[in-house]
């Protein structure tokens, strides 16, 4: 899709481009082929020099059953934060989008967490959940069950899943309510007098037509999932105990920056890169070129 | 089937989800004006004890174990969403502007070039980002903390989508009557575009009000400490946290942006959803 | 037993009333077109009718069940939209087969049932095809085919033509009515399209402002108009609507200072009574002893010619007459004219109601 009227001229434009250009290069291409050289590279035992290794770094990374677990751990940690938050942001979306009496004070009071900071997510969910000052926390020893997401790290994976999603749950309810209000009123008017209703009416036509914000919600979640969590679970216990909530891209921080580990942490960057990459495929290719033209 | 309760059912599970988040918040209220003491021995009440307000200004003030003065914090955070704010729509306006209304050699490559910046978040191009703002002697600066964050190409692509969307007469009358395309720009394609850039604001003053990463990493210097990073670092300190004190700063720390999302909420909702399909 | 029946239909929205009493009775089979200006509350009938809304007070029947409180889709009927509302994603088939799939019929009965109504309306090549590759018209016959295959007991057509160009809308508006003749449902059909109205219906029902106005067959509204509102609306160019006083006994109607006679009928109202004098532009005879009106903007339409007439006073008076070979009336002339008294209407002034001879 291109305009058909134009302005004439090319060196204007070239100058409007030029600042985010320059910037693009400098603080996003640039560190990008040098993630990519990094991750071919390895220090020495002194820091002085550094040698191409081809594709060792990556052959480490595979081989090291840490990395495979926490592999395995981010894409659980993903599915469930995915899943929780789109079920339910859809339910709450389905029922405020009715015709009940005060739905724009429910939209209102439901959108207002898209605010919240991953990182106070998790500080909110800790001051919930401490095991001695936490409402729930305290709650949950008193009646005999034995809580401290600090010592057992199911604990602590269930506890940044709930924070997570929690927060993300504004988000997608926001655009599955556009996505529900976009579906014309007389289409559901016609499935009532076919005689298709409530659950019905759901699977056959409004999820059908929800399609489009399914996909791109799924892609944008699990983004989110991946990579903007950083801070909720790193608030909540930087990644323990142990490794128990070590997601890849806190273990890209903490080999990299506090390991000063530069080889195994680009290489793991990379490998983070090459992930978005290829979501961003499917959801073009599923999507067309709407994302962009 | 008309009157039945169950008609009521939605209702009940909207204001369930609405406390649902609600609850967090509360908890945090009413248990910073409590007593620390009486906190970290499990006895935060849900009622707030208006004696205990001074909190407010001990926080402001002196900050809590761990982390310094809040009003500093917030200050830093506020530049810095400001900075990002402003920055990426001034940056991502006239790229827009000029991919959409002009036509130039290496245009769509440089088009591309500012789009695959999506597949870029900070967390995946960490070390290197770092490693070049190093290089530029950029660490513990201001500067630092905002350029990496504001050339990203969302907002280039929203703007993209609406001005694709400008009528054709409208630049047709605009060079009749003589309007080169900087005037052009400044006097109707800003103007047309208010309600995106009010939604942009939203939605970056919010994002870089809530950055936690990428701050944490380029600033070392506790005074550039945003708001977020303080509270991080006041709940880490587990022994000695002052947790009334944790929860006032976390009071503080959701104010603005949700001021900001509350009262731009018109904006903020049609640029969201209609700006990312 | 009567296809459907309305017992003194009400609805409000708020304070705001729509619909103020509407009695109806459609004998089963019958078009009935309920017609209007946008407002006068036809739709809002309709979608009453449907269970789409719930009235305020009345009762509806169809097929002699009450089904006032009924939900759509208990009520047996079937709806053609305006802008179609074809489910998108599904293909022509599908649509047409969804609701005979909620009612559980078998797979190969409702094949049966989709390929009769597609080859009905001409869309077997189309089943596969999803709606957003049809053209209107497709769409429209589609729409149909979704309401003909339930078979049901009321068909409801909400402005179907619409958002059809002025040649199609011709051509589907000989399809629905060869359609509906031939199945025999009951049919109720809203438009604010008076020449639809007046060739789709057996009978018409003008609607003004929330009110049934005049409920009768397309030929009593045009000849007999209940009233000035319907006299104004049905039949283009409208009616002309002189002000006048009777005269001589109920006899004649003076209209300034000419005088119409009405012929040998006789109108029980008293000399001076004021009334409104009504000739349709067709009717309007030239006559060298006439009337004077001055011609003020004469429009060609080919074959005929529309003459637009101002007097002083303000008074308009428009007529309709055949292009004559040698030119008729033309701007700035001053032309005399004679209505013939069989075709005078005659309204009373204050209530618009029609009256008529004694």
């Amino acid at each position: 899709m291109e305009r058909r009227t134009l302005f004439p001229g090319k060196l204007l434009p070239a100058l409007l481009i030029l600042p985010q250009l320059v910037l693009t290069l400098v603080f996003f291409l640039w560190p990008a082929v040098q993630a990519i050289k990094s991750s071919l590279e390895r220090e020495d035992a002194f820091g002085i020099s550094t040698e191409f290794v081809g594709l060792e770094n990556f052959a480490d990374l595979f081989g090291d059953p840490l990395y495979v677990a926490a592999i395995g751990r981010t894409a659980f940690f993903c599915v469930c934060v995915t899943l929780l938050s789109m079920g339910v942001a859809l339910v709450l979306a389905v029922l405020a989008d009715t015709e009940i009496r005060g739905r724009a004070f429910y939209r209102t009071m439901l959108i207002w967490p898209y605010a919240v900071a991953p990182a106070m997510a998790a500080v909110l969910w800790v001051l919930m959940f401490h095991p001695q000052i936490g409402l729930v926390g305290a709650w949950l020893n008193r009646i005999g069950i034995d809580w401290d997401y600090k010592l057992d790290g199911t604990q602590a994976m269930a506890l940044v899943i709930l924070a997570a999603a929690w927060k993300q749950i504004s988000y997608n309810f926001i655009f599955f309510l556009a996505g529900l209000q976009a579906i014309p009123k007389t289409i559901l008017e016609a499935a009532r007098i076919d005689g298709a209703r409530g659950f019905r009416r759901f699977r056959t036509i409004m999820l059908p037509l929800l399609m489009p914000t399914v996909y791109f919600l799924l892609v944008v979640d699990l983004v989110y999932a991946a990579f903007d969590t950083f801070a909720t679970v790193y608030a909540v216990n930087a990644g323990g105990p142990g490794q128990s909530t070590q997601t890849l891209v806190l273990k890209v921080y903490l080999d990299g920056i506090v390991n000063a580990n530069v080889g195994s942490s680009s290489a793991q960057s990379v490998v983070l890169m090459v992930g978005v990459i290829v979501l961003c495929a499917l959801q073009f290719r599923f999507l067309g070129r709407k994302t962009v033209t | 089937m008309r009157r039945s309760a169950l008609h009521l059912i939605p209702h009940a599970v909207l204001i369930l989800a609405i406390l649902l988040f609600a609850l967090p918040i509360w908890i945090a209220i009413a248990g910073s004006t409590q007593d620390s003491a009486a906190i970290a021995r499990g006895e935060v009440s849900l009622v707030p004890n208006f004696d205990g307000l001074g909190v407010y200004r001990d926080v402001l003030l002196d900050g809590s174990a761990g982390a310094g003065p809040v009003w500093r914090a917030l200050l830093v955070s506020a530049g810095m969403a400001l900075a990002i704010a402003f920055g990426k729509i001034a940056l991502s306006l006239p790229s827009a502007y000029a991919v959409t209304f002009f036509r130039f050699p290496f245009r769509m490559t440089a088009f591309w070039l500012i789009f695959l910046t999506l597949m870029l978040p900070v967390e995946v191009r960490l070390i290197p980002t770092f490693q070049v703002m190093s290089s530029l002697d950029l660490i513990n600066s201001f500067t630092g903390l905002t350029i990496p964050l504001i050339a990203s190409a969302t907002a280039t692509l929203l703007f993209r989508q609406t001005f694709l969307a400008i009528p054709d007469e409208l630049v047709e009358a605009a060079r009749m009557d003589g309007a080169g395309p900087l005037r052009f720009l400044r006097d109707i394609v800003i103007p047309v575009s208010g309600a995106n850039i009010a939604a942009l604001f939203v939605i970056l003053f919010v994002y870089g009000w809530n950055q936690y990463l990428w701050p944490l990493l380029v600033a070392t210097d506790p005074k550039l400490d945003t708001v977020v990073i303080g509270i991080v670092k006041m709940i880490g300190v587990d022994t000695a946290t002052e947790w009334n004190k944790v929860m006032a700063t976390a009071v503080l720390a959701l104010i603005p942006p949700v001021a900001v999302v509350l009262l731009m909420q018109r904006w903020f909702l049609k640029g969201l959803t209609e700006g990312d399909k | 037993m009567a296809g459907l029946k309305l017992d003194g239909l009400r609805k409000s929205f708020g304070a705001n009333e729509i619909l103020k009493g509407v009695d109806l009775t459609l004998a089963d089979g019958e078009m009935l077109v309920i017609v209007g200006a946008s407002g006068c509350g036809k739709s809002t009938l309709l979608r009453l009718v449907a269970g789409l809304e719930t009235p305020t007070g009345g009762r509806i029947l169809i097929d002699g069940r009450d089904v006032t409180q009924a939900d759509p889709s208990a009520r047996d009927i079937a709806m053609v939209f305006q802008n179609y509302a074809l489910y998108p994603h599904m293909s022509v088939y599908e649509n047409m087969a969804y609701g005979l799939k909620i009612r559980g019929l078998r797979k190969a009965e409702i094949r049966a049932k989709v390929d009769a109504a597609s080859s009905l309306l001409g869309l077997d090549a189309l089943l596969d095809r999803k709606p957003r590759q049809l053209s209107g018209g497709q769409r429209q016959r589609v729409a149909m085919g979704r309401a003909i295959v339930r078979d049901p007991k009321l068909f409801l057509f909400d402005e179907p033509l619409s958002n059809l160009d002025a040649k199609l809308r011709v051509q589907m508006r000989g399809e629905i009515r060869r359609l509906q003749r031939r199945l025999k449902v009951t049919s109720l059909y809203v438009t604010h399209d008076q020449v639809e109205a007046m060739t789709l219906g057996d009978r018409l029902l003008v609607m003004h402002q929330g009110v049934p106005v005049q409920l009768a067959t397309p030929t009593e509204i045009f000849e007999r108009p209940a009233d000035t509102y319907v006299a104004g609306f049905i039949g283009s160019p409208a009616m002309n609507l002189l002000p006048g006083l009777m005269r001589r006994n109920g006899t004649a109607i003076a209209v300034d200072d000419s005088e119409f006679a009405l012929g040998p009928q006789r109108y029980a109202l008293p000399d001076g009574h004021p009334v409104f004098l009504g000739i349709r532009p067709e009717h309007v005879a030239l006559a060298a002893d006439g009337m004077a009106w001055p011609v003020e903007v004469v429009e060609l339409l080919g074959s005929e010619m529309l003459v637009h007439a101002t007097r002083p006073g303000g008074a308009t008076l428009t007529l309709r007459t055949p292009n004559a070979p040698t030119g008729g009336p033309a701007m700035g002339e001053t032309i005399r004219v004679a209505f013939p008294a069989e075709r005078i209407h005659v309204f009373d002034r204050d209530s618009g109601r029609r009256i008529e001879p004694a």
